[in-house]
């Protein structure tokens, strides 16, 4: 009894979950609309048939067409009492006789012609109104000359009554000489070429930033990434700090080097004199091997010549840059048809002398976020309790202040409120009581999971921009640098950082502990770890994305046109908005062959390294 | 000399790994580990270079306590102990002499080792310790194609590379047949005798203890459950160790 029941219940249960996908299914057809009575629509097939007629014969390859335009005069109707004077066809060059000379629209008449293209083709037409030029035309017919240009036709005679004089136009085609590349083809060359270059870029710069970034979003890595608050907070404003100050310094380095590195000499000479003393100070500075730690004063020897060198490694990128330019204008003269490499040069030396300072910041930024860092660390292990809390308390208080304050001026200037005390002030205030309340909460000597709150972040970063579609970045990006392949390039690429680096990080944290554990029991540190036990380990999957990402990019690249963003895809819509459907298959075809061999070499080349 | 002191662990889990733990290591010793798989060998190996961070509890080397290192001094600690596992650990897709070099991460400064160099002295180093370890032809075959004997005798080279004062081995034979189990102890022991190195070494099978091990610690359910020479225990301290159910096989 008790089975039976339950049974029952178990039957209805399943019926209604039957019924509901029912509904959910009748529902969603519903919406999306789906009726065929369209497609059963004369009018819709006929379109269907033109189009998938066109795109079957993609305009890749033409002949050069000999062509015979002839036309006969005619009359309709035939007017009353006699024929009026027409001028004999010319002799010599083909011609038309008709029989007769004039008819009842919907009569037939019958068409000869002679001296035609000898086995050719082409349209036989009515033209309406008085001019033989006329480019309307109907009443199309279809004609065969035989071998010797002779051919002989019926043609039923529009529903075109006039008084004057109309014409039957006979046009033999044939095609002559050896087929050539259209147009259309050249240009889906270009494009396609465009477009594979543009996938290849934006895969190159993507990867090369979502390598790094892929390890600090990668949870195993980052789990036991632990520091004090003093730490912390020190790194925080070292960071900041570091960023600021080495903006700054380049910026200046830049204005004061711009007239010697202008000269060829003087930046020729910089840039190959520069990498011998940052050799030798290197040497000196950095030791290959470290078995006892050297004295303190050795060591802030050391730390102060880095720095000197940092100082120098900025002011020697403005000089390649500026001789990258220099020479880049010159080699653009004399190259010829390499005169892209020159290019490549200038524009090289312009991106660089770009990008030094965020460089600069960035370095700036690492290196005093980890001295000041450190300096907390030793600070925190070292100092007795009591010390330790008011230093956290303090030092909490000022991060905590100073970020509050910059996030309240970037508020400030978002919304251009222009009152200081509101969001300068104000959010200090805030932030020092945050600091020193979360510094009070803290035991002192215990350690904070920095690493997770930098994976959090990290992976929250990744999640929103990977949400964003590339297409809609492209349009931003349009705005920022116009139009063409390079906002489609920049678009790409920052896709391609955000999910490579989340499909990388989870790769990483996916491999062996086994060699990892090993590594570390070595006394290798978290860099040397990285490199030594997780990099080996991870080199086929990355390939294996890379080329994915790549494959995803070409085709991404093909339709980022669609919204400005160079590549074929700026064709492929023309052509589709034209309704030039023959040139829109080209482009297809062109955009199959190009993935399918990519899919091609990936699979080949996946198969060499895993 | 190596003291543990109240060493205890207890996993966020809950789990009691190690049970306020105790013995000493003299120099220069050959101390056998040994218990019933999770009796908290592993875990006790571990946590001698802070692979795992102990809940309380000293561990003193030469007088210094490990257990209160800052991360930094730990890592620089660490290039003196050594560790072989029971399987090999090695990065399969690493060449061997990238395995062995490896061993030396801790003296190199890490700005070479992004670019992946090695000091030459270094390279012949590792050649000369897998001459050692007799596998010298190998040293530019990938990791992961080699026997697991082999494997683990460039484990063992890696470990050498760090020239350390102690070496832990976690199992070190366990993934090997007992053939190949007798030749990477007979390595182990020649290191203790000749290298003056201490060998903190777990092992399953009391012969090998037997004819290896100067000394033993048995541990049981995280706790010490025997210390001494290995000829001291019977058939009471056996059923002790590995429980009432165990029968004394070899």
């Amino acid at each position: 009894m008790e089975r039976k029941k339950a049974n029952i219940w178990r039957s209805l249960g399943l019926g209604l979950l039957v019924f509901l996908v029912v509904v959910v299914y009748a529902y969603g057809t519903e919406v999306t609309q789906v009726d065929l009575s369209e497609l059963r629509e004369e009018r819709r097939q006929e379109s269907l048939v033109r189009v998938i007629r066109a795109l079957v014969r993609p305009d890749i390859i033409a002949y050069d067409q000999e062509e015979a335009r002839v036309n006969a005069p005619i009359l309709v109707p035939c007017p009353e009492g006699n024929l009026p004077e027409i001028e004999p066809a010319p002799e010599g060059g083909p011609r038309l006789v008709i029989s007769p000379g004039c008819a009842a629209p919907g009569e037939s008449v019958h068409v000869e012609g002679f001296g035609f293209l000898a086995n050719a083709e082409g349209p036989l037409r009515f033209v309406p109104g008085s001019d033989p030029n006329n480019n309307v035309s109907l009443g199309r017919d279809f004609i065969n000359t035989d071998s010797s240009g002779h051919f002989e036709a019926d043609l039923v005679l529009p529903e075109r009554e006039s008084d004057e004089v109309q014409y039957i136009r006979a046009v033999v085609e044939k095609s002559v000489g050896l087929p050539h590349f259209t147009k259309t083809a050249y240009d889906t060359w270009d494009k396609i070429i465009e477009t594979v270059f543009l996938a290849l870029l934006a895969t190159t710069i993507g990867t090369a930033l979502a390598v790094p970034l892929s390890f600090i979003a990668a949870r195993n890595l980052m789990k036991t990434m632990r520091s004090p608050l003093a730490a912390v907070s020190l790194t925080a404003l070292g960071w900041l700090a570091g960023i600021a100050l080495a903006y700054q310094l380049s910026n200046w380095l830049g204005t004061v080097s711009e007239q010697a590195v202008a000269s060829l000499l003087i930046s020729g000479l910089s840039v190959v004199l520069f990498p011998v003393l940052a050799a030798l100070v290197f040497r000196w500075a950095v030791p290959a091997e470290v078995v006892e730690l050297p004295s303190r004063e050795v060591r802030i020897a050391r730390m102060v010549a880095l720095l000197g060198l940092v100082v120098l490694t900025i002011y020697w990128l403005y000089a390649l840059a500026g001789l990258m330019g220099l020479l880049g204008t010159q080699l653009v003269g004399v190259l010829g048809i390499f005169a892209f490499m020159g290019s490549f040069l200038f524009h090289g030396g312009d991106i660089l002398r770009t990008l030094i300072p965020f460089i600069a910041a960035f370095i700036g930024g690492a290196a005093t976020g980890s001295l000041l860092g450190r300096l907390g660390q030793v600070a925190a292990e070292r100092l007795s309790v009591g010390v330790v809390r008011i230093m956290n308390i303090a030092i909490a208080a000022l991060t905590g202040a100073t970020f509050l304050a910059v996030f309240g001026w970037i508020v400030g200037w978002l919304y251009e409120i222009g009152n200081a005390s509101l969001t300068l002030w104000g959010p200090a205030a805030v932030g020092a009581a945050l600091g020193a309340f979360a510094a009070v909460r803290t035991k002192p000597k215990d350690t904070l999971p920095i690493g997770m709150v930098i994976y959090y972040i990290a992976r929250t970063v990744f999640n929103t921009l990977r949400s964003v579609e590339a297409l809609v970045m492209a349009i931003v990006f349009v705005i920022a640098v116009g139009i063409g392949p390079f906002a489609g390039m920049l678009a790409l690429g920052l896709h391609t950082i955000v999910s490579l680096g989340k499909l990388y990080s989870e790769q990483v944290e996916s491999i062996a502990t086994g060699p990892m554990e090993a590594i570390q029991a070595t006394g290798a540190n978290r860099l040397q770890t990285i490199v030594y036990a997780v990099i080996p380990q991870i080199i086929p999957p990355y390939i294996s994305y890379t080329l994915y990402r790549w494959d995803i990019n070409v085709r991404m690249s093909t339709i980022i046109g669609f919204v400005g963003g160079g590549g074929i895809g700026f064709l492929l819509q023309q052509n589709i908005n034209l309704l030039n459907y023959r040139g829109a298959s080209t482009q297809m075809v062109a955009i199959a062959v190009v993935v399918a061999t990519l899919d091609y070499v990936s699979s080949v080349v996946r198969e060499r390294y895993t | 000399m190596l003291q543990i002191r109240n060493l205890t662990k207890i996993y966020d889990s809950g789990v009691t790994a190690l049970d306020n733990v105790s013995f000493e290591v003299p120099d220069g010793y050959f101390l056998a580990v040994i218990g019933l798989s999770g009796s908290g060998k592993s875990t006790l190996l571990r946590c001698i270079n802070r692979l795992i961070e102990p809940t309380s509890g000293q561990i003193i080397w030469d007088g210094v306590d490990l257990v209160g290192l800052s991360p930094e001094e730990m890592r620089r600690m660490r290039r003196k102990i050594g560790m072989v596992f029971q399987h090999f650990n090695l990065v399969n897709r690493s060449p061997v002499i990238t395995n062995v070099l490896a061993g030396r991460l801790g003296y190199i400064n890490p700005a070479f080792s992004l670019i992946n160099h090695f000091p030459k002295e270094e390279v012949a180093k590792a050649i000369h310790q897998l001459n050692r370890v007799g596998i010298a032809d190998k040293a530019q075959v990938r990791a992961d194609e080699l026997s697991g004997g082999q494997q683990q005798r460039v484990g063992i080279a890696r470990a050498l590379m760090q020239d350390p004062s102690i070496i832990l081995a976690d199992e070190p034979v366990a993934s090997l047949d007992p053939v190949l189990a007798h030749s990477i102890m007979k390595y182990l022991e020649v290191i203790n005798k000749e290298d003056r190195v201490t060998v903190i070494c777990s092992l399953h099978f009391l012969d090998l203890v037997h004819r290896y091990a100067g000394h033993v610690v048995a541990l049981n359910e995280g706790k010490v459950v025997f210390e001494g020479h290995p000829k001291e225990i019977d058939d009471a301290k056996f059923k002790e160790i590995y429980g009432q159910d165990a029968e004394r096989v070899g």
